[in-house]
């Protein structure tokens, strides 16, 4: 009796529902990956959706495994940055679908400091940052003063900064490709240091970012739970009106949250670029796809910094593991399928939760009546 | 000129097309972000029948089969957002991105698949339907094809769907306002069910009649290259009104074309700005309008909010 209830009171715990949640979100993206495969080829489809699982460990020798562990964890940095980004704005009851563009800005920025100005790698940072945080400020001004709506405005300002980039991009091109130089060729002290991680991993892109994402995924979690300013933000998510009546600066609020979000992500952008794990393509036509995964790794997470690291992780987890299937049959897009089936599936949480919670209730109930 | 004059009016005729989509979408009070990701999957669709079809079908039956099989597929996935955002009352936003990521990813892993069963060393995304898209050109050798007559017949077609019709001001009913729409016995779901898979119907032609705008293969991997957004910048600098979205698609479809052709006029090569300026331009406009009208917005009251019938 004891422990039934115990578990019941469990079930009922915000978090552990969450956590319920975004396994079943995952498993359910995984389930719709192996079908396409079965239907693909049903000869080799367990092998490949292990393949996707497993990532690294389908290596046999220790120091490949060890190298890629580190590939992946040089992408989970931006991403988990951009989830970041995404889900501190949420809280504060804005979305911002602009982490992409902010990212772009962000990118640009690094890029051009290092390459053109050949800046050290922290003002390089700074400049990512503050880059990403203006993008995101302009929407967030244009929320506050103009009440244009932040998803509109962040698209719009998406596609502005991705050509805006490429035209700012352009001087510094390899003229034998359509990629940027590589910044160890150009400015060696643009490069995020490696604290000597890299090797550990054998893998010189794993740098600095790694631990200085983490980081700043727990100052995130401080700020939103500990601080005076996390609390008002928060109060102005929940509700813009009565903490405007309760004397927070509403308007200020929302610019500066949109502000933090841009410069987080554009912060993570300068993890990748200045680790120069790959180039610009100032030719490129479409925002790249990090700032778009950012949302899905927000909302896996649970909305949750802390939870942030594992979904961020999870996602780059089987991207990577996607380029081990075998290319005669399949392609690696297949992670890109599971991945936005997961999103898809994400949307769905609240359902989950409200569902889950009519049950316990209908459970307690009738035990009552029992009893009674 | 005739070619940035062909240009304008392709671009326009799938800035249009998209964009009233999303119009019939709003208007049921139904946010779609989606609008890229219907794209794909439309295009999959037409770019798949046209490339099954026998090459012996009638020209005219080509361009009929094809149309429909764009709509068909675009309906569909436009069920996804339909029931989670009206069934599950789900976050638009966030259907609306996830369907963007699947629609390319899906459409990638669909034509790999099929390429690669074909023949095992060919790994491209790539669809190519040379003879199939000579049924939809008008006069051969140029670009204007049937699919700008279809795209005004859709527009004035919009137009009175919404504004002379029993259903279309239903429709906006729900947009506005639910709960009063349900009372006088409306049927705000279906309804918004009904706005959505329009919304699917034009999105998908919009997206066969991109793929088939002066090129006749197309690689998958690249999407439909953000033009799903643009259109929604078209649908809001269109204020929510057919009539005016069809001028919002003309000017952003204008500067469209000019990125690729401006170099074919010597005042405008005399500017030497970058081809990117003239694909900011139209989303910098949008912006810009927005900032000075968005206090009293166009925009229907209750998009964007699931309907709940307790609420008031």
């Amino acid at each position: 009796m004891q422990a039934s209830k115990e578990r019941s009171s469990l079930l009922r715990k915000p978090g552990f529902q969450t956590l319920l949640a975004s396994l079943v979100c995952i498993i359910l993206g995984v389930l719709v990956g192996y079908i396409a495969l079965l239907i693909i080829n049903p000869a080799g489809a367990t092998e490949a959706i292990m393949d996707v699982l497993k990532n690294f460990w389908a290596y046999s020798k220790p120091e490949k495994q060890l190298k890629n562990f580190g590939v992946t964890l040089v992408t989970t940095a931006p991403l988990l940055m951009c989830s970041l980004s995404v889900l501190f704005a949420y809280k504060v009851g804005l979305f911002n679908i602009g982490a992409a563009g902010q990212y772009v800005a962000g990118a640009g920025a690094s890029i051009f400091c290092a390459l053109a100005l050949h800046m050290p790698w922290y003002l390089c940072l700074i400049a990512a940052v503050l880059a990403g945080a203006l993008l995101g400020a302009i929407s967030g001004i244009l929320k506050a003063y103009r009440n244009v709506n932040e998803v509109i405005s962040c698209i719009m300002l998406n596609w502005i900064s991705l050509y805006l980039v490429n035209t700012l991009l352009a001087p510094v091109k390899n003229p034998t490709g359509k990629d940027t130089f590589t910044i160890t060729s150009q400015s060696a002290q643009s490069l995020l240091p490696t604290l000597g991680l890299n090797n550990v991993f054998n893998q010189k892109n794993v740098t600095l970012a790694i631990p200085l994402a983490i980081l700043m995924c727990v100052l995130i979690w401080v700020l939103l739970n500990k601080t005076q300013l996390g609390y008002e933000l928060r109060a102005t998510g929940l509700n813009k009106n009565a903490a405007k009546y309760s004397g927070m600066r509403d308007r200020f609020n929302i610019i500066l949250t949109m502000a933090i979000a841009g410069g987080l992500a554009g912060m993570g952008a300068a993890m990748l670029y200045l680790s120069d794990f790959e180039q610009w393509a100032v030719t490129q036509a479409s925002v790249p796809a990090m700032g778009f995964n950012g949302i899905a790794a927000a909302f896996l997470g649970g909305l949750n910094p802390i939870g942030a690291i594992f979904s961020s992780y999870f996602i780059q987890h089987i991207t990577r593991g996607g380029a081990n299937v075998n290319m005669n049959m399949y392609c690696a897009q297949i992670s890109d399928l599971i991945s936005s089936v997961i999103i898809y599936m994400c949307s769905f949480v609240l359902f989950m939760k409200q569902f889950m919670n009519r049950r316990l209730d209908a459970k307690d109930n009738k035990k009552g009546g029992r009893n009674a | 000129m005739i070619l940035l004059l062909q240009y304008t009016l392709i671009f326009t005729s799938v800035l249009m097309l998209v964009a009233l989509g999303g119009c019939f979408s709003e208007h049921s009070g139904v946010i779609n972000i989606g609008l890229e990701g219907i794209m794909v999957f439309g295009a999959l669709g037409g770019a798949l029948v046209m490339k099954y079809l026998p090459a012996s079908t009638a020209p005219a039956l080509v361009f009929i089969i094809v149309t429909l099989a764009a709509m068909l597929t675009g309906v569909l996935y436009s069920l996804l957002l339909a029931v989670a955002a009206i069934n599950f009352k789900a976050d638009q936003t966030l259907v609306g991105t996830a369907m963007n990521l699947l629609g390319t990813a899906a459409a990638t892993v669909i034509v790999k698949a099929i390429n690669t069963a074909a023949d095992s060393s060919n790994v491209s995304s790539e669809i190519m339907y040379v003879e199939a898209k000579k049924a939809f050109v008008i006069s051969p050798g140029t670009e204007f094809s049937w699919f700008m007559v279809l795209a005004v017949v859709l527009l004035i077609a919009s137009y009175v769907i919404l504004y002379k019709t029993k259903f279309g001001l239903r429709l906006m009913a729900c947009g506005e306002h639910p709960q009063a729409a349900d009372s006088v016995g409306i049927n705000v779901l279906k309804m918004r069910y009904a706005g959505v898979m329009i919304s699917g119907l034009l999105g998908g032609l919009g997206g066969l009649v991109y793929i088939t705008a002066g090129v006749s293969a197309w690689k998958f991997e690249n999407g439909v290259a953000g033009f799903g957004f643009l259109a929604l910048a078209v649908m809001i600098f269109g204020a929510w009104k057919p009539q005016r979205i069809a001028l919002a698609a003309l000017l952003f479809g204008l500067f469209r074309s000019l990125s690729n052709v401006y170099t074919g006029f010597q005042f405008l090569k005399n500017l030497n700005l970058p081809s990117t300026v003239y694909n900011m331009l139209p989303y910098i406009i949008s912006l810009v309008v927005l900032a000075l009208f968005s206090k009293n917005s166009a925009a229907p009251k209750a998009e964007g909010i699931p309907y709940d019938k307790g609420m008031r």
